[in-house]
């Protein structure tokens, strides 16, 4: 995308291609791999729900995958979590994630019923599967956004991404296309209530391809280990350190917080480039996006590349020695001092605070 | 021998981007140009394969008349070929247009030589969208081989390929037929250094300069702003947040009274946070 050579276009009075006003709708791809569900799907639900309510059009999920109880539950789940409907392809061809079969079975849905607007999550899957979608149907795609909203009026999608390294926002549009397409990272839009009255109808597809037809076949799956996942996104806890730490051997404060707390680790990029810690725990915009209930930054100056990665936190504690740093800007609480003697007063304040509470649970 | 071609892209060194802090534009003057960082891991993982089986590498690029620097930077690293697609009716071009213009280009490419491999970065840093790569092998009805950590093999007579590809919870072990499309993944190697050779070769090689008729594009609807489904409709600085943070101040200033104060006032406003401490805590 080329942001810079074109002029904002401005709100264009738009007469839509009668063959494009047939198109409505709003579909979020439900994205699972190997039986478990990407959590990223029902925080698109949530959000495509406010998006077909301002637009009075029902919200659809998409279920694509080898037939079995797991594509069923998804479906169910899509509901709870506020689909109106489902469509699912069902084909022992879509066990795994490839391109090939799962581009044509989007596409054929696409062309089929027909939405406005397909949201998938910026994943790894989301992204390949999202980009040749786009351009098998030649339409319009918007890359990990941040905020969606309608232009009611023109039925339009107001995409909105970070652009020239995350310094300014731009909004896009995809006028006279149809569908209108956009994936969202993960974190970055609130999850909604599952509501487990909620219910919907399953308009089941086939997908028209046999295996000869796939060139890829996937020879064998690795799976991460445990040990070493960081589970980052959706932690409820996190303790992140920036250049302020100083050296390596102060990161180490970092870890005993997050050990006293439970907590997972984060970092600003410099640490990631210094070898400090691992690329898996940047946070923010070319790192991770976050949203726990509590975000302690020691260190950190709060940088906007930084800041869009986790101004979605709850509460935000910042230490920094420097009362002017932007983090103090945004932050919930801020501490003016020395990471380096703050950290180790805290990690012992909440040792106390939490041994005291659960002696209390006990003696209760 | 195997012909790839590796699509690069110069752009702004965004770490050095400013933003004016009244005007909101972008102040670009004497922003340095490179290539893009996730390319080089393509260009790197292309000349492994040519060197380890004998082959030509092809760096192409869509950009204006200064991007041929980063051609000859591609060359001096070893690349073969390169060629600039350059001409007024690209600007504007979304990725749906660009991969118009280079898969266009690439069928002009394989008039000469076929190709066998085509090599992607994961994304750029300015336009940061990793379409244009699936947008290529779409147009070209190529395999696409996305987010790919490693190439365990190539059997250049059978023109098959295994590769590790990054899926969300593990690995994929893929094997597909060329020809097809990579986009690496950061960090699945580490770019070579010019050599003497090869900055000499690379100061004297032509860069071959393709206008659009060149690239074999006839429909101008295609290109350039014309042929872009999106548009930006508004540029703007993210809203600064209204409140500012409480700053924890007590007597002393002393480490140990901020702290407990930080948790007394935190737990009182913020109950759910104390609930899900006491969750997670290790103590
Ligand atoms: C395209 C692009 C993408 C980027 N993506 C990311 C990203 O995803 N994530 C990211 O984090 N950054 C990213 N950055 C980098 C970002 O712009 C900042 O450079 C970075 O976040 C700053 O990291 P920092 O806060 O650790 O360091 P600094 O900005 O150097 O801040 C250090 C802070 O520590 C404070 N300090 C110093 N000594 C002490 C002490 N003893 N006690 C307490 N405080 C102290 C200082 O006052 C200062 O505020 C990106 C940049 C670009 C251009
Ligand atoms: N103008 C261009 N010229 C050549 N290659 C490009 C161009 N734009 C994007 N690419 C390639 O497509 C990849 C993904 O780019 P993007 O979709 O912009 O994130 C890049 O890493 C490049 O390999």
């Amino acid at each position: 995308m080329s942001e810079e050579t074109k002029k904002p276009a401005g709100k264009k009075k738009l007469e839509l291609d009668p063959r494009l006003a047939e198109y409505r709708g709003i579909w979020v791809f439900i994205e699972h791999e190997r039986g478990t569900l990407h959590t990223v799907s029902w925080e698109l639900l949530g959000e495509g729900r406010k998006l077909a309510d301002k637009l009075g059009v029902p919200l659809a999920g998409v279920v694509m995958g080898e037939p079995g109880e797991d594509t069923r539950r998804f479906c169910q789940e899509a509901f709870y979590h506020g689909a109106d409907h489902c469509y699912l392809m069902e084909d022992p061809l879509l066990k795994d994630y490839r391109n090939q079969p799962f581009t044509k079975g989007m596409t054929d849905l696409v062309n089929a019923y027909k939405p406005e607007i397909l949201l998938l999550g910026a994943t790894t899957l989301g992204r390949d599967l999202a980009g040749s979608v786009a351009t098998t149907l030649k339409t319009g795609l918007t890359a990990d956004c941040t905020e969606l909203n309608i232009d009611v009026e023109i039925r339009s999608l107001l995409a909105t991404r970070p652009t020239f390294g995350g310094s300014l926002l731009c909004t896009i549009q995809t006028l006279n296309y149809r569908p209108q397409m956009a994936t969202v990272r993960p974190r970055v839009m609130a999850m909604p209530k599952r509501d487990t009255t909620r219910s919907g109808d399953i308009t089941e597809h086939k997908l028209s391809m046999i295996e000869s037809d796939i060139i890829t076949k996937v020879l064998e799956f690795i799976p991460d280990q445990n040990t070493n996942k960081i589970n980052l996104e959706y932690a409820d806890i996190i303790v992140s350190g920036g250049k302020g730490l100083k050296k390596q051997e102060n990161f180490q404060l970092i870890w005993e917080l997050a050990k006293v707390l439970g907590a997972e680790v984060g970092a600003t990029r410099p640490l990631v480039q210094s070898g400090w810690v691992e690329a898996g725990r940047q946070v923010g915009q070319t790192g991770k996006t976050v949203r726990p209930k509590l975000y302690i930054a020691a260190g950190i100056s709060g940088a906007i590349q930084h800041r869009v990665g986790m101004d979605a936190s709850d509460v935000i504690v910042a230490i920094n020695n420097d009362p002017n740093a932007p983090i103090f800007d945004f932050a919930t609480y801020g501490i003016v001092g020395n990471a380096m003697t703050i950290l180790p007063a805290l990690t012992e304040a909440f040792r106390r605070e939490l041994a005291n509470r659960r002696a209390e649970a006990v003696a209760v | 021998m195997l012909h790839i071609v590796v699509c690069i892209k110069q752009v702004p060194d965004s770490a050095q981007i400013r933003v004016h802090p009244v005007t909101n534009t972008i102040m670009r003057q004497g922003v340095p140009a490179i290539i893009n960082p996730y390319d080089l891991y393509a260009l790197e993982e292309a000349l492994r394969i040519k060197d380890k089986f004998g082959g030509f590498v092809t760096v192409i690029t869509m950009g204006p008349p200064q991007a041929e620097n980063a051609l000859r930077k591609a060359l001096s690293f070893g690349a073969d070929d390169a060629i600039l697609v350059t001409d007024r009716a690209f600007a504007g071009a979304d990725t749906l247009a660009t991969s118009f213009a280079l898969a266009s280009a690439i069928r002009q490419i394989e008039k000469n030589m076929p190709v066998d491999m085509i090599f992607c970065g994961k994304q750029t840093i300015d336009g940061d969208t990793a379409q244009v790569g699936p947008g290529i092998a779409k147009r070209l009805n190529l395999e696409l081989l996305t987010y790919i950590s490693s190439i365990t093999s190539v059997s250049a007579g059978k023109k098959e390929i295994v590769v590790q590809r990054r899926s969300e919870g593990g690995v994929q072990v893929l094997k597909t037929r060329l020809p097809c499309l990579v986009t690496m993944l950061e960090g699945s190697n580490e770019m070579r250094f010019a050599t003497m050779p090869n900055m000499i070769r690379a100061a004297r090689t032509t860069v071959k300069r393709w206008d659009r008729i060149a690239a074999g594009i006839e429909d101008v609807t295609k290109i350039g702003l014309k042929g872009s489904p999106t548009v930006v409709s508004k540029v703007f600085a993210p809203s600064p947040k209204t409140v500012k943070a409480e700053i924890v101040q007590t007597e002393s200033n002393e480490p140990q009274d901020l702290v407990g104060s930080l948790l007394m006032r935190m737990f009182t406003k913020f109950p759910h946070v104390r609930e899900e401490l006491e969750k997670s805590a290790t103590v």
